[in-house]
């Protein structure tokens, strides 16, 4: 990279601790296999990513509801040139998917050949449990 | 409507773009800070506002306060500072607040000055960074979405819904490489065939790596000035800023309502074209974000140089090159001229400017100029942020 002489700059190690008290329920449910949204009280408007707040009438009394399943793919792409910290990943497909209720999530898809995925097939949302241990969801086949 | 002070263009410069491991930010931002200055033909000591437009500070460079060290290795220290974020957006964001800060009546002259260093760090790790510029939370942090797959996102729909296809895409770049070959500052300039961009590797699908700008480090500056400073300076070729248009979009992709077009893409040209009270085809050259070369085509459609859904045509037809309805990213564009990303707002202006002063570098990508007119369109992030910016001689 550097053919021109340079000097190194100090080197650190960012880890950041992301606060989750307010979508708790979320990062919980993914571990018992459930996907949950909120919902607003006061004006009915459903959010995912779950939101602790309402972005719509700025009311903040919540309900959470778990979603359902079946989502119809917006549209998809296959990562081959991943980010340092995906690396130990093979190449995949991250996709947007619009669920019944009216939401889309976007999240990887997984079990198909790239040459099978299509705009407007149906696959399933689920909860898992990454490779890494982290709580996530994906879009597999039904 | 808007009760403000004439502002004009008095002043542009543009550092090479390239791999630029022979300077540091400060270096690099003098390098367009001092032609900047000449061409205008004042001082630093008359620069009373400073607006830096630059993203990577800390993260893919050194330094955490570029506007604070750009300043003071420039001549610039006790003007008005501020360092401007709207990611690649982030040089428009810049120019636009040099520009209220003179139109407001709080400055006579003020400077926008993008500067970003991106060839400091390794590939994957730049990769990385811009890839958390979104929603790291929700689509970064288990999901690794990069920035060309973001991209990609609205390539497969916008392919799927009105037949664009990878040969369209690969047009662009195409054109941009031709244009970037005729311009001295541009960091790629070799011509590229069709063949050449669908034989590249994949990054993202189906965007190849052709069909992605380059990580570019460079510099642009441009300084402002009102109209009573237009006359007292003796400025010979003003160009005024006619409008400014702005608007943003959801950090999740996943609450867009399409993925065929970029909603703040509309809203903001909607914006400049009516405060600037021009129509789309009165525009005789324009800059657009290209990012990818998907990006272009969502940008023809969306700020209207055609209609939704035949963005491909336009460039199948060649309506884009010289000598077409609308030269667009006659400099090479992001695609090929380079994507220094704090720096690309600014370096859009410099290029439409010295257009419209009909001082193109090279006299062989000048665009015939019949309205005097011309566009800047820059975008930060995926939609998340635009700016269009309209110009008059």
């Amino acid at each position: 990279m550097a053919s021109m002489p340079s000097i190194k700059s100090r080197e650190i190690k960012i880890v950041q601790e992301m606060p989750i008290s307010k979508t708790l329920k979320f990062w919980e449910g993914l571990k018992e296999g459930k996907v949950y949204a909120t919902k607003c009280r006061k004006c009915g408007r459903l959010y995912f990513p779950p939101s602790a707040d309402c972005s719509e009438c700025l009311c903040s009394d919540m309900d959470w509801v778990e979603l359902s399943s079946e989502a119809e793919i917006e549209t998809f792409t296959h990562v081959v040139f991943r980010p340092t910290s995906f690396c130990e990943y093979k190449p995949y497909t991250v996709a947007i998917g619009k669920l019944k209720e009216g939401v889309r999530v976007l999240a990887w898809l997984t079990g198909f050949k790239l040459s099978q995925i299509k705009i407007g097939m149906k696959v399933k949302l689920v909860a898992k449990i990454s490779q890494e241990g982290n709580p996530t969801y994906e879009f597999v086949p039904f | 409507m808007r009760a403000v002070r004439k502002v004009a263009i008095i002043g542009v410069g543009n550092s090479k773009f390239g791999v630029r491991n022979d300077v540091n930010i400060a270096e690099l931002a003098f390098e367009a800070v001092k032609p900047s200055i000449e061409d205008a033909g004042i001082t630093a000591k008359d620069i009373e506002f400073v607006a830096l437009g630059s993203t990577g500070a800390g993260a893919w460079y050194e330094e955490l306060l570029p506007a604070v060290v750009s300043a003071e290795y420039c001549g610039l220290t006790k003007a008005g500072l501020t360092r401007c974020e709207a990611a690649c957006a982030s040089g428009s964001a810049a120019f636009f607040t040099a520009y209220a800060a003179v139109a407001s009546g709080q400055a006579e002259i003020a400077m926008a000055l993008g500067v970003e260093k991106m060839r400091e760090i390794d590939s994957p790790t730049a990769m990385e960074w811009i890839g958390r510029a979104g929603y790291y939370l929700w689509e970064f942090h288990n999901f690794g979405l990069t920035f060309p797959a973001y991209y990609a996102l609205y390539a497969n729909a916008h392919m799927a819904k009105y037949g664009t296809t990878e040969e369209d895409l690969a047009l662009v770049a195409v054109k941009n490489h031709k244009y970037a070959a005729m311009n001295p500052i541009a960091h790629l300039q070799n011509k590229i065939s069709v063949d050449d961009v669908l034989s590249s590797m994949v990054i993202a699908s189906p965007l190849k790596l052709f069909d992605c700008c380059p990580m570019t480090d460079g510099s642009a500056s441009v300084i402002v000035a009102s109209e009573e400073k237009v006359k007292e300076l003796k400025i010979d070729t003003p160009v005024w800023v006619a409008g400014i248009g702005y608007a943003s979009g959801t950090a999740n992709m996943s609450k867009r309502k399409d993925y065929v077009g970029l909603e703040a893409n509309v809203l903001a040209s909607q914006m400049a074209y009516k405060i600037a009270k021009v129509t789309p085809n009165q525009i005789d050259v324009a800059e657009v974000h290209d990012c990818f070369t998907i990006a272009e085509i969502l940008a023809y459609e969306d700020i209207g140089l055609c209609n939704k859904g035949e963005g491909a045509k336009l460039i199948r037809e060649g309506q884009t090159e010289i000598g077409g309805k609308i030269p667009v990213n006659v400099d090479g564009g992001l695609k090929a001229k380079g994507h220094p990303i704090g720096t690309t707002g600014c370096s859009m202006i410099y290029e439409i400017t010295r257009q419209l002063r009909e001082e193109a570098i090279e006299k062989s990508r000048q665009v015939p100029l019949k309205n005097y007119v011309a566009l800047a369109h820059n975008v930060g992030g995926t939609g998340h942020y635009c700016y269009v910016t309209i110009l008059r001689r």
